[in-house]
């Protein structure tokens, strides 16, 4: 599943980022494979995206969150 | 002599970069522009011993060395450039402790340059408040560097910090990553090449074009040929670099650092929850913004009224005591009056950078931009956007610097032309004398009529620049990623001493630009109007005193009517009377029309004009407002400013661009002469229309 099917609360690990969409900035803030993202807040229409990447805080929108794959660890 | 050393401090934003170097600079700083581009470059002095001192560099704030902007390149610039003069001797990379993960990413790359590093770790005074603790000795051997634990908040660990800089000899000066990890074939071939230099240096000149500019040094001259890879492999080993990078720090991490996060209190997620609410987040918002023009309109009303008499007091000291002459009349007639035309400003500029600076500091600013980017999407602005636009209302000039962290092309160019639309400081004086001349007094719901004139053009403003901007995106076809990510930094309560200092810098900054040019335009206006051509100007005494004959007028009357004929025939009212057809449908008389044509300069020049053409041959003390009241219009009769001429005016300073310093900086930025051009036209020709209608409805 994509980021973008991330809930507000929830948290995940980030299985792939697609290197040829998504800008080195984001790779360099620790959106990585292997790392954990945890969904924090969202603006209305749920677009961008406020998230927190392996103790980094930043938000993304919507589009980019579309190129990074995650597996849920939720029980 | 005592010997000099280079210090430059690196940081990722909202690391406390800043906090640091005013620590340990004091008001022993200057602040100015690297040759030939508009990023700011902070430079200071800090004693370290008896016979070391130490010049701090504070460089732009970055992720990492692979720049994506202007601001970012100045840093791998000089770390690259051996032989500028400013070159570290050495690099003191500020981190945050509770953001050390990504803060040492930068920190290794800065490591494996070579360059003597110490390691900063700063904001030490909320390790315990969030369950940190550290292994120092640990992290130093690993990290192969000094580290310091500094507080500015609690000014702890600065003296400590100077220490270390004091024996940045004894620093090791290992790299922390072998960079032909990264692909080991191709950097076996580099080696080869180039067995004198760095690998990772080599890298860093390799990718950097991938990402932002070429770095263009001889010495690498035949580093063309091993471009051999495509962008998107190069790409891929950046994110491989990235990738070990991380590996290396969460190893170092996870022996040297352990959080207990029962402990740990987090403030962010209550505050969160509040600011970034779908509801409480906007109409926070909306207050803070409603507090902001209150503060600008009401607060600073004070202290400009005091300024605006204080001038008028002082031009006719100069007057009266200075024996008559060309130079006293430069000077109570020119550079004086002039000069209170910028001074006027400094209130609700230092309340602007004051707010700002304060929204900026405590992380405020970033939730805005997360609130407001679907909104500004649909404008084809971006949320970062908001940032620009509001600075615009102080100055559009950092405003459009403000555009630097847009990632998206189109959007950066669309909140760079629509700028200018906001109300910005120099139109306040403007604004404000106007609208006590021509807007009656009186409250509605108790808002002074005149505030909520002063609201509404702010609004106009803001609507026009969001309007056009909705236009611009329909209209230019520039295809650009529409890529956007921000930092949410932790909510901090703001240094004094930082806000002070920024207030303080950006104040002069401006008072000093700005003043520089209003104060030669009052010297050559002065100079246009105290002279003229031909017998009407130089005959003016005997010409008046003849036309007047007839009439019984006292000395004074005659003195008035003199002054006034030689004002209209000197070459200033040559030129006025010339371009007077042009404006006399907007309801302007010659006189506004020089201020206009004079405004194109900077707007706040208008003011300042009136002041100096009403003043040259004025005897009586008086503040440029009750002389622009006793105006006369000359063909209607009636006061000159009345509510239509009045209205047509401030609609016309609402459009119009007039501001070259703007311009500039749009040339700079867009690095072309087409969007300024474009942006003096069709804001122009806007502003004469709208003033049009408005005058001809009115009057």
């Amino acid at each position: 599943m994509t980021l973008t099917e991330l809930k507000r609360g929830q948290k995940a690990i980030i299985k792939d980022v697609s290197s040829i969409h998504i800008p080195l900035k984001l790779l360099e803030m620790g959106c990585l494979p292997g790392n954990y993202v945890e969904l924090v807040q969202v603006a209305p229409f749920a677009d961008p995206m406020y998230l927190n990447i392996n103790g980094s805080h930043l938000a993304i929108r919507r589009e980019t969150a579309n190129y990074i794959l995650i597996e849920s660890t939720d029980e | 002599m005592s010997k000099q050393i280079n210090v430059a401090l690196i940081g990722n934003p909202n690391t406390g970069k800043t906090s640091v170097f005013n620590a340990l600079t004091g008001l022993n700083q200057k602040v100015g522009n690297y040759p030939g581009i508009t990023v700011e470059k902070k430079e200071g002095v800090c004693k370290l011993s008896r016979n070391l001192k130490a010049h701090i560099i504070d460089l732009p704030g970055t992720y990492s060395l692979n720049a994506s902007s202007l601001d970012e390149n100045v840093v791998i610039e000089l770390l690259l450039n051996k032989n500028d003069k400013d070159f570290p001797d050495v690099a003191v990379v500020i981190s945050d402790v509770e953001n050390l993960k990504r803060n040492l990413l930068l920190f290794t790359q800065i490591k494996d340059l070579e360059i003597p590093a110490i390691l900063v770790i700063n904001m030490s005074d909320r390790m315990a408040y969030k369950g940190i603790s550290l292994d120092i000795e640990y992290l130093e051997e690993q990290l192969k560097t000094k580290i310091a634990l500094v507080s500015t908040r609690k000014n702890k660990g600065i003296e400590d910090l100077k220490t270390l800089i004091s024996n940045y000899k004894a620093l090791n000066t290992e790299p922390c990553l072998d960079a032909s990890v990264i692909d080991k074939d191709y950097f076996d071939n580099l080696r080869k090449a180039f067995p004198n230099q760095l690998l990772y240096k080599l890298w860093l000149v390799i990718t950097q074009d991938v990402n932002f500019g070429k770095v263009t040094r001889n010495e690498f001259d035949s580093i063309e040929d091993f471009k051999t890879k495509s962008s998107a492999e190069l790409k891929k080993l950046q994110q491989k670099e990235t990738i070990k990078r991380y590996q290396f720090i969460n190893d170092t991490l996870k022996k040297g650092q352990t959080i207990d996060l029962k402990t740990a209190k987090d403030i962010r997620i209550k505050l969160d929850r509040i600011l970034t609410h779908k509801v409480w987040g906007y109409l926070i918002f909306a207050i803070i913004l409603l507090l902001i023009f209150q503060a600008i309109y009401d607060w600073s009303s004070v202290p400009m009224d005091f300024i605006d008499s204080t001038f008028a007091a002082l031009s006719e000291w100069t007057r009266s005591v200075l024996p008559d002459g060309i130079f006293t009349s430069l000077l109570g007639e020119g550079i004086i009056p002039g000069l209170g035309g910028i001074v006027i400003f400094i209130p609700q500029i230092a309340f602007l950078f004051l707010f700002i600076s304060v929204l900026e500091e405590s992380g405020y600013m970033s939730r805005v931009v997360f609130l407001m980017d679907r909104i500004m999407r649909r404008f084809g602005l971006s949320g970062k956007s908001v940032v620009p636009l509001i600075s615009g209302t102080a100055c559009a000039i950092p405003a459009i610097m403000a555009t630097r962290n847009i990632e998206s092309w189109k959007e950066r160019l669309i909140t760079i032309l629509v700028t200018p639309f906001t109300t910005c400081s120099a139109r306040l004086p403007v604004y404000l004398i106007i609208i006590a001349l021509v807007i009656p007094e009186g409250r509605f719901l108790g808002l002074s009529y005149q505030a909520l004139t002063l609201m509404l053009l702010y609004l106009i403003g803001f609507a026009t620049a969001v309007g056009s901007a909705y236009l611009l995106n329909k209209v230019l076809k520039i295809r650009s990623k529409s890529f956007f990510v921000i930092e949410m930094p932790n909510y901090k309560l703001p240094l004094f001493k930082n806000v002070a200092l920024t207030v303080v810098e950006k104040t002069k900054a401006f008072v000093f630009g700005a003043g520089k040019i209003i104060l030669a335009i009052s010297v050559v206006l002065w100079f246009l109007a105290s002279f003229g051509p031909g017998e009407n100007f130089n005959n003016a005494e005997q010409i008046v005193t003849e036309n007047w004959a007839s009439q019984e007028l006292t000395e004074n009357e005659l003195q008035q009517k003199i002054a006034s004929y030689k004002l209209e025939h000197s070459f200033i009212g040559i030129t006025g009377r010339a371009i007077e057809p042009a404006i006399r449908p907007l309801g302007y008389d010659w006189k506004i029309g020089i201020a206009i044509l004079s405004s194109f300069a900077a707007r706040e020049v208008f003011v300042g004009t009136l002041a100096t053409i009403y003043s040259v041959g004025s005897d009586e003390e008086e503040t440029i407002k009750n002389r622009m009241a006793g105006e006369v219009n000359p063909i209607l009769g009636g006061p000159l400013f009345n509510l239509a001429s009045g209205i047509s005016l401030l609609l016309f300073y609402a459009f119009a661009m007039q501001c070259m310093s703007t311009l500039a900086i749009v040339k700079r930025e867009t690095n072309s002469w087409k969007w300024p051009i474009l942006q003096l036209v069709v804001m122009s020709v806007f502003a004469y229309l709208v003033a049009l209608a408005a005058f001809q409805i009115l009057k």
